[in-house]
């Protein structure tokens, strides 16, 4: 079999959806760490985002499935902690995602700069908690939409 | 296998998974549904901790047991928590005073941690920490909203602080299994961590207007297994019930 370039693979990797952001792929996430081939089987190390993401195992079934059907057998998947997973991995393309599709992404100021549905600064904090464990819960004040703010950590 | 460093792996992956299994029991039921979505997610970020540090464990101990062995198939006996994270929840204002006065410790030590010695401690560590600073954000602003709330909030904080105040002494305290780890250089000395936590207490528990008792007396028996309190056991026949009932049950 051809060994397809790492750079081939990392392309399909950025075609896998976050199980519960789909608009951003687990490559925009920044949780693929590395790929490589070792041999003739391919290792991808995967960092999780929050120590108790319940997303966590549906993102290596993903990965594995999306590499599999690409005809690749032989597939390792290895959990990697360290460093710990940043927001600051977050891929430009990948803020631009989150923002059109409605979720303000991270900002170093600690909270979203502006509402990601009207643009309005004037937004306050409902909760530090949000529906999924990396989102926190803001509201706008200019069009009184609520919305999640992707947290930094 | 080292002794001292499984004793000390499943001191810190006990109180996650305690304290995480208590927090999920407010699942459905929380005050507003905000709080019940943070203690849930509270929850989820302790039992990951758990998952890590009971893996570690189990390969440290070299016997074949798994991370879901030893949080499922161990008796009372066997946990190494602190006697504090198995009370009961109570109300509300007792479960967040308990998060707050975990939470602070939490930070320190894993803080202290995650320059251990050991690569795999400190790893973990350096994952946890992270968590563990968004927690205590959280539990000392709902403490402090709390406490310097209402005639009856501030009451039922003050309340709750009484209750749990004694049984804070038992995160500083060591026997023989800490001395060797800290000589070899993997966990911070436990009473080290007293003044950064105490500086926390003190600034929260002054704006939220609440009084610090004035005692030093410590409930301990908890992370030596030497005496849980009765509440271990009725916890476990709620966790472990399914993989007791249906060994080895997988879905
Ligand atoms: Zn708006």
């Amino acid at each position: 079999m051809v060994r397809p370039d790492v750079q081939t693979i990392w392309g399909w990797l950025d075609e896998v959806p976050d199980p519960e952001i789909p608009v951003i792929s687990v490559v925009d996430l920044g949780i693929i760490r590395d790929v490589a081939w070792d041999g003739d089987t391919l290792e991808v190390a995967i960092t999780p985002t929050y120590s108790g993401c319940p997303a966590t195992s549906i993102i290596n079934l993903d990965v594995e499935t999306a590499l599999r059907d690409r005809g690749l057998d032989n597939v390792r998947l290895k959990q990697q902690l360290s460093p710990p997973w940043t927001t600051d991995w977050l891929s430009a393309k990948g803020a631009a995602k989150l923002e059109n599709y409605g979720i303000a992404p991270p900002s170093p100021a600690g909270g979203p700069s502006k509402c990601p549905r009207c643009g309005s600064g004037d937004v306050e904090r409902v909760s530090q908690f949000g529906s999924t464990p990396c989102k926190a819960h803001w509201r706008c004040l200019s069009c009184l939409e609520p919305f999640d703010y992707f947290k930094c950590i | 296998m080292s002794a001292a460093l499984f004793e000390t792996l499943l001191r810190l992956g006990d109180n996650t998974l305690v304290l995480g299994h208590r927090v999920s029991e407010w699942c459905g039921k929380a005050p507003v549904l905000e709080e019940d979505i943070a203690l849930a997610n509270t929850a989820l970020d302790l039992i990951g901790q758990t998952q890590m540090w009971l893996s570690y464990a189990a390969e440290v101990e070299g016997a074949g047991r798994s991370a879901d062995d030893l949080a499922m198939l161990r008796d009372v006996w066997d946990f190494r928590n602190i006697l504090m994270v198995e009370r009961p929840n109570l109300d509300f204002g007792h479960t967040m005073m308990r998060q707050f006065l975990f939470d602070a410790y939490h930070r320190a030590l894993l803080s202290g941690l995650a320059g251990s010695g050991d690569p795999r401690v400190a790893e973990i560590a350096a994952k946890a920490v992270k968590e563990a600073t968004y927690h205590l954000d959280r539990s000392a602003e709902t403490v402090i909203a709390l406490g310097d709330g209402t005639e009856v909030s501030h009451a039922k904080m003050q309340t709750a602080l009484d209750l749990l105040w004694p049984y804070t002494g038992e995160m500083f305290h060591s026997d023989e299994a800490d001395a060797e780890m800290v000589a070899a250089g993997v966990i911070p000395d436990p009473e080290g961590l007293r003044p950064a936590w105490m500086d926390t207490v003190t600034a929260t528990m002054a704006e939220a207007t609440l009084t610090l008792p004035d005692s030093n007396f410590a409930h301990k028996g908890g992370r030596t297994g030497k005496q849980h309190t009765e509440h271990l056991g009725h916890m476990l026949t709620q966790m472990q019930w399914l993989q007791r009932a249906y060994p080895d049950a997988t879905w």
